[in-house]
């Protein structure tokens, strides 16, 4: 495999094997060793179009601590505001012989267009509504970590699908991963015709919850209210956040998840989100040694 | 004189006898005399000459996209003898020497007859009328602030009402632009698998709702262009049954293609409306057969390699699409079993012909000797690189049809010809 661009289209075994490497990678790493020398001599690219924080510097030392030379490109730093197109800068950059560019951008299908020019292997860092596929592997790494086999449990993931590439890329991962998954939210940030993708609509936060072993609320971005896809952020939070009441529909052991970062008291209460049914913060290690595992496979040749 | 030997006319062989630019004579008896150009028409349909009333040229202004001579060239490359070209150029087409100067340049190029479209809105601003008399005067067929709608109600209304007192069709590009924002494929279960921000069919069905209001109201007609989803095609079926005087036209890409293309994120098939679903597509066929649909067009809209490998969001719209239009309608239609091939001259050339009020080709005695001689019984695969237009943008490269374009006579000039002997 030259570039991981999205989930669908991964195979379990695929899946099972990164997430069986990253299991190694966070043993060492929790236990506090670090420098993996398997890409010395190696060179990474984080070229982001997009602010981003946790994934950018979970990228950049996944990179490091395996001994490779990382190189951070963003939108402000580069010439890409002086209108340099996407294809000029692709171009420019696989001149410079990288390995990985991994790659965040605003538009859907930006990293798939990288991935047809260079010759170096592309990860997306997210695109646009589309896909974010580190984040999914993360995210099933950790619930491997917590449940074991995922084989036949159920996910609810609750709040705003029409915008979240987290949502789609989890629904066919915890899929592959022999997931049922359940969605909920407000309709007004549900796209309009799911019947492409592998999971349930749900019409209550109830119905959804009911038999689920992981819940995952996503991030609402509050400016949405302006172009009325809600109402308020009291509102969301009363009929489309997580709490201790609403939870008790989930099976007993349920978690929740949350790609971060948490709006407080509005997609999680207050008194859930600092409950240790909250793993949000496993989350961010679980991450880095998933992006370890990737860089490591994908170089490797090993996907 | 041009002689047509052996043709097949409504399933019958004839041989066809031009002289100048009319048709002197259909018949059994061959009168070919020395000196005359004779075409050999064994297996090949003669139709009058198809009339594309939605196509973009581009000239003035956006020149490496497509000019007048290269869109022409393309238009008879695909049957078409006549083109109705929209005005969204640089500038926009909204005063008379503008219409003049496509004239002209037809003349230059000489391929197929063009009759330019103006403006509604100057400038296509939807602020202030375009001076429609005026326009008209200089050669004008119709109006359309094609690319984008008039959204304002009252300006739609003066519009429709002013220029149906001197008897000019209003062809209106139907999108409530509130509804469409940000949009750039379908929205459906395609947009959402790619995660790209959708269209909604609701955009197109509101607008052709208002418009056929405003015809109804106004007792005024009014044109639709490019018609793509299943709700726009009932609420002009509908109205047509009122006697609302409505017609529309639709494209063959809406007939034969869904947004499955779009699959892989690909800006060929990025087109406005966009490529919508299956059951649109089936829509608009039977739409097509029940004669809710007056006319096909290609809406042809070159683009330049560069401008379509922008990405999804950023790659204009549109297909080039009039070197495609006969054979993917003739094999999704006719083939298909929905019309018959005389049902597809009404659609291709008499009804667009009559929207316009231009004159179009007849095979019987006096007409208008505007002829394409297609074989039908070919197949081929579309390859852009053969297209003589400049814009190679389209979703049917690779795909198979049936219908290929032998010979393009306007006004009794060969204009094409595939084997280039003439």
């Amino acid at each position: 495999m030259k570039d991981l661009l999205q989930i669908r289209g991964l195979s379990p075994e695929q899946i099972e094997s990164i997430l069986s490497r990253a299991g190694e990678y966070f043993d060492v790493v929790t236990a506090g060793g670090k420098p993996f020398p398997k890409l010395k001599d190696r060179s990474v690219i984080t070229l982001f179009y997009e602010n981003s924080t946790r994934t950018r510097a979970s990228f950049e030392s996944a990179a490091k601590y395996l001994g490779a030379e990382v190189v951070n490109l963003s939108v402000s730093a580069s010439s890409v505001q002086k209108g340099e197109s996407l294809k000029d800068t692709a171009l420019t950059l696989d001149a410079m012989c990288p390995d990985v560019i991994v790659m965040r951008h605003a538009q859907s299908g930006a990293p798939h267009r990288l991935a047809g020019w260079v010759k170096a292997h592309v990860v997306n860092g997210g695109d646009g509504l589309h896909a974010h596929p580190t984040q999914a592997l993360l995210d099933m790494f950790t619930a491997q970590r917590h449940f074991g086999s995922l084989n036949g449990r159920t996910a609810a993931i609750i709040g705003d699908i029409e915008h979240s590439r987290v949502a789609r890329s989890n629904i066919y991962a915890m899929t592959l991963l022999g997931m049922k998954v359940k969605l909920f939210g407000p309709s007004t940030l549900m796209p309009s015709d799911m019947s492409g993708m592998p999971c349930t609509v749900c019409s209550s936060m109830r119905e959804a919850l009911e038999g689920a072993d992981i819940v995952m609320a996503l991030r609402i971005q509050l400016e949405r209210m302006k172009g009325g896809l809600f109402p308020s952020a009291g509102e969301y939070n009363k009929y489309f956040g997580l709490n201790k009441d609403v939870m008790k529909y989930a099976n007993d052991g349920a978690i929740i998840m949350h790609p971060g970062p948490v709006n407080r008291g509005v997609e999680l209460s207050h008194d859930v989100l600092d409950d240790p049914v909250c793993i949000k913060d496993i989350q961010v290690t679980g991450g880095l040694s998933v992006r370890m595992a990737l860089l490591d496979m994908l170089i490797g040749g090993e996907l | 004189m041009l002689v047509i030997n052996n043709a097949t006319v409504k399933g019958r062989q004839v041989n066809i006898l031009i002289e100048g630019d009319r048709v002197v004579s259909v018949g059994k008896r061959t009168r070919s005399a020395k000196g005359d150009v004779v075409i050999d028409a064994s297996g090949l349909t003669a139709l009058p000459g198809f009339i594309d009333m939605h196509v973009h040229l581009r000239e003035p202004g956006f020149e490496y996209k497509e000019d007048i001579a290269s869109g022409t060239a393309a238009a008879v490359r695909g049957g078409f003898t006549a083109v109705a070209c929209m005005p969204n150029t640089r500038p926009v087409v909204d005063t008379p020497y503008l219409v003049k100067y496509i004239l002209m340049r037809a003349k230059e190029a000489d391929n197929c007859r063009v009759y330019p479209i103006a403006a509604i809105t100057k400038g296509e601003e939807g602020q202030q009328l375009s001076e429609m008399k005026k326009l008209k005067d200089a050669g004008a067929v119709a109006f359309s602030d094609d690319g984008v709608p008039v959204s304002d109600s009252r300006m739609m209304r003066n519009a429709l009402l002013y220029a149906a007192s001197f008897s000019l069709p209003v062809i209106e590009h139907c999108e409530d632009k509130s509804l469409a924002e940000g949009g750039v494929v379908n929205e459906g279960k395609n947009s959402n698998l790619l995660g790209l921000p959708g269209i909604s069919r609701a955009s197109e069905d509101a607008e052709i709702a208002r418009n056929i209001v405003l015809a109804e109201v106004y007792g005024v007609p009014v044109h639709l262009a490019h018609v793509s989803t299943r709700g726009g095609m009932q609420l002009i079926r509908e109205a047509k049954a009122r006697g609302v005087k409505v017609t529309c036209e639709t494209c063959p890409h809406y007939m034969a293609l869904t947004d499955d293309e779009i699959l892989g994120f690909n800006t060929m098939a990025k087109v406005n409306p966009p490529l919508r679903e299956e059951e649109d597509r089936q829509a608009v066929i039977a739409a097509i057969a029940d004669g809710t649909a007056d006319c096909i067009v290609t809406d042809h809209a070159p683009h330049s390699k560069e401008d379509k490998d922008n990405g999804m969001y950023d790659s204009p719209n549109g297909i080039s699409g009039i070197e495609t239009s006969y054979a993917v309608s003739y094999t999704t239609l006719v083939e298909g079993g929905y019309i018959s091939q005389e049902r597809l001259s009404e659609l291709m050339t008499y009804n667009p012909a009559e929207i316009l009020g231009v004159e179009c080709g007849r095979i019987e005695k006096g007409g208008l000797a505007d002829i394409t001689l297609v074989d039908n019984s070919a197949e081929f695969t579309v390859d852009p690189s053969e297209f003589a237009s400049k814009g190679k943008n389209t979703p049917f490269a690779g795909k198979k049809y049936k219908g290929v374009i032998e010979y393009t006579i306007v006004g009794g000039k060969v204009k094409y010809a595939r084997k280039e002997e003439i």
